[in-house]
């Protein structure tokens, strides 16, 4: 009796804690306020939210069974199917869920003021994001751990399994080329940042030739040297950056890291693993997983202050950094930590195969999903604690803008942001570029944001530089061992979805045969990717919403298929947990979708685009980046293509909806339960004791 | 309390590796002595090969998100 009633003061204090922080960022309207509130107010709803709405899911609805058999004792091979402990498996699910998305949407989002992107983040993630994440794990893991393909073509049908199927790979070549678009933006013309992620294609080699032939396995070894390497690298840039010739050798445009990032992806992802993914992948992950923590411990305890106000004049959709209005941009933009559909991929992976209970999809599913948008809440507060003017300096294109200090201050003192020249060139100074102007894509954003922070915690400004170039080189870390994984992921893909129609494609031991489907891989995210480097609207303007229309697609997918799920346990009652997110997912999906091809602004719809490109050469006018005819035509062709994605993916989630639908009314006309889970086998009392 | 320093700690390095792929070898080796007395076990070395093949190099499902 009495412990239950601590138990309820506990519980009060915490509703009231993150009430009372709310109302602080709620009062402050237009003065400044410090991240603090911002960080407990999150945390607050998080441990609420964790404690009871994901109790209900587990307890009420999903119904775990902690003596039921899971894959990982069922088909316990000490490789794949090993039964983990939670904590550890939770590392390992966050890992891999979380990677460079968390940290850029929410930046890109910054433009709106913090307060749109913080609520849709909180409410996002306890309502949708993590319920889909916790509900496909729970889905998986009751089907012996099988990927979401195969869960949508038993509990929906063979052809919208293939339909899912055919959109996750367009998914991955937009993905590679947004991804790889964020590494040109924040690495041209920079020879310091050039150089640094330069160096460690040589340090992943050493690591690869050390770990597998010196000393067979000492991962952790061998990633303390790279990492020590990787510090000098970043003190090496400064040097290079100072000997004029050096500095010129690593002083490349745009364009030219393009052909170099595509050269990379097609060599690095035909090169064996040991050599150069997978002591890559080591750095990444350790530095991912470090920099997270340490963002956290500096935005805890210096509190810094946000600037940006709660919501600007671009709440409209006139914004420079992504066009397009509040409703629906803002939540694709902003997917990674609201609500991803990437993750039901992962949480359809590698994770279910080693759950050791069921009743742990509660703590991995849903808890690494809302700490994923813990770290995007960071993402945001690093972006608004910059001066806003330096924020839109950094991130609207040289179009709107220009590309002096002066024309930037001036058009950005027009819409209302303070900022002068000297501002802009001294914070370039500060973290050691030439200039921040045009920075576009949120790494560089991030980057200062975290220099900010980082540099107030400890070096103060006289290392600003260092940590500014150590967070370019963090993304960019990520971000290469994504595409060279991704490009191979994107391989096998093809390989498989060509073999069904030229046998010989489908051999992977093949050399021509997995050639080639490299080069289509490459060639397909590359042709993206070069797009948007081009483009003068700086490439995010057009990648990202693809890219989150993509994500929210999949994610509408998912949970169409947890719906399903519902309908088939006869948990009907209960389905409005999944209804009511995938409702929201598939609108602001679809309208924004419809908005991107058919709106009449230039800036938001591609047809618009096209359309005044044919207008300017039937009246002989060239129109930038376009330098001829050719190039205009080229310019149509691409909105044509980015047109057709986008159709591709409405048509995609809109079939997916009717293959829902329908395998809900069979579900409804059917009284008993028509899941198609593993048969109920009992777990092994050594297991459930364990516990 | 030093017992349970050292679990947390042994845990947090177990979570790392597992984060690159690397489940427990000791948990790999005791598997196959007590389930399949009859069949090798590979040493730690083709074991460390044999998992950073299966992460990267097989037609694997995607092993990371965005």
């Amino acid at each position: 009796m009495k412990k239950t009633f601590s138990n309820k003061l506990v519980w009060l204090l915490f509703s009231l804690t993150g009430a009372f922080a709310l109302g602080v960022i709620a009062l402050h309207h237009g003065e400044p306020i410090g991240a603090i509130w911002i960080v407990i107010a999150s945390v607050c709803v998080y441990i609420i939210a964790y404690r009871f709405y994901s109790l209900f899911i587990a307890n009420r609805v999903l119904k775990l069974d902690s003596t039921r058999m899971t894959p990982a004792h069922k088909l316990n091979d000490g490789l794949d199917h090993v039964p983990t402990n939670k904590y550890v498996l939770f590392g390992h699910h966050f890992a891999a869920i979380a990677g460079a998305g968390p940290l850029v949407g929410p930046i890109l989002a910054a433009q709106m003021g913090y307060m749109p992107g913080m609520l849709w983040l909180l409410a996002g993630v306890v309502f949708a994001g993590a319920v889909q994440d916790f509900i496909v794990l729970f889905i998986s893991t009751r089907r012996d751990a099988r990927s979401l393909g195969d869960l949508i073509k038993s509990e929906l049908g063979q052809i919208p399994g293939m339909i899912a199927m055919f959109g996750a790979f367009f998914i991955m070549l937009i993905l590679l080329a947004v991804l790889s678009l964020i590494v040109v933006k924040a690495l041209a013309e920079s020879p310091w940042g050039t150089f640094t992620v330069a160096a460690t294609i040589p340090i992943a080699l050493f690591m690869g030739t050390y770990v597998r032939y010196l000393r067979p396995g000492c991962i952790g070894e061998v990633s303390f040297i790279g990492f020590v390497l990787l510090m000098f690298s970043i003190v090496g840039g400064q040097y290079v950056q100072e000997i004029p010739e050096l500095a010129d050798f690593f002083t490349l445009t745009g364009e030219q890291l393009t052909w170099l990032l595509i050269t990379y992806g097609f060599i690095a992802s035909v090169l064996p693993v040991w050599l150069l993914l997978a002591p890559r992948d080591y750095l990444s992950t350790f530095l991912k997983i470090g920099t997270i923590v340490g963002l956290a411990i500096g935005v805890i305890f210096v509190s810094p202050e946000i600037k940006m106000p709660a919501f600007t004049q671009f709440v409209d959709g006139s914004g420079p950094v992504w066009s397009g209005s509040l409703f629906p941009f803002l939540f694709i933009t902003i997917a990674c930590g609201a609500i991803s559909g990437f993750h039901s991929l992962i949480a359809s992976g590698t994770t279910p195969k080693m759950i050791q209970n069921e009743t742990d999809a509660r703590f991995i599913g849903y808890g690494a999903m809302l700490m994923e948008s813990f770290v995007a809440i960071m993402a945001l507060v690093a972006a608004s604690t910059l001066e806003p003017g330096i924020y839109f300096a950094m991130n609207s294109p040289a179009a709107v803008i220009g590309t002096t200090a002066q024309s930037a201050a001036q058009t950005i003192s027009q819409w209302g942001f303070y900022v002068t020249p000297e501002m802009i060139t001294q914070t370039a100074q500060n973290v050691g570029e030439h200039s921040i102007i045009s920075r576009t894509g949120g790494a560089p954003t991030l980057a200062v944001g975290m220099a900010q922070i980082l540099s107030e915690f400890t070096g103060g400004t006289a290392m600003m530089a260092f940590w500014y170039h150590f967070a370019i080189l963090f993304e960019a870390l990520f971000i290469l061992t994504a595409v060279d994984a991704g490009t191979r992921a994107g391989r096998f893909m093809l390989q498989d979805l060509l073999g069904s129609f030229i046998p010989a494609m489908k051999r992977t031991d093949s050399l021509v045969a997995s050639l080639i489907a490299t080069g289509f891989c490459v060639a397909g995210w590359g042709y993206f990717l070069y797009q948007g480097v081009v483009d003068p609207l700086g490439g995010i303007n057009t990648l990202w919403p693809l890219f989150g229309i993509s994500n929210q697609m999949l994610a509408g997918i998912a949970l169409i298929l947890a719906t399903c799920v519902l309908f088939k346990m006869k948990q009907d009652r209960f389905a409005w947990i999944t209804i009511i997110p995938a409702t929201w997912v598939i609108v602001c999906t679809l309208t924004a979708a419809w908005q991107k091809i058919f709106d009449e602004n230039p800036r938001i719809g591609f047809l618009a685009h096209a359309n005044q490109y044919k207008d300017a050469i039937e009246d002989c006018i060239i129109l930038a980046p376009a330098k001829s005819i050719e190039q205009m035509q080229q310019v149509i062709f691409n909105d044509y293509v980015n047109a057709s994605l986008a159709g591709l993916f409405m048509t995609v989630l809109i079939s997916m909806l009717f293959f829902g639908i329908r395998a809900v009314l069979q579900a409804r006309a059917i009284s008993h339960p028509t899941v198609k889970e593993a048969p109920f086998e009992l777990l092994p009392t050594y297991a459930a004791t364990e516990k | 309390m030093i017992n349970k320093i050292t679990k947390t700690l042994h845990q947090l390095s177990q979570s790392l590796r597992l984060m690159v792929g690397l489940p427990d070898y000791s948990t790999y080796s005791d598997h196959m002595k007590i389930t399949h007395p009859d069949q090798p076990i590979m040493s730690y070395e083709k074991f460390f090969r044999e998992r950073q093949e299966t992460r990267y190099g097989g037609k694997r499902r995607l092993n990371r998100c965005c």
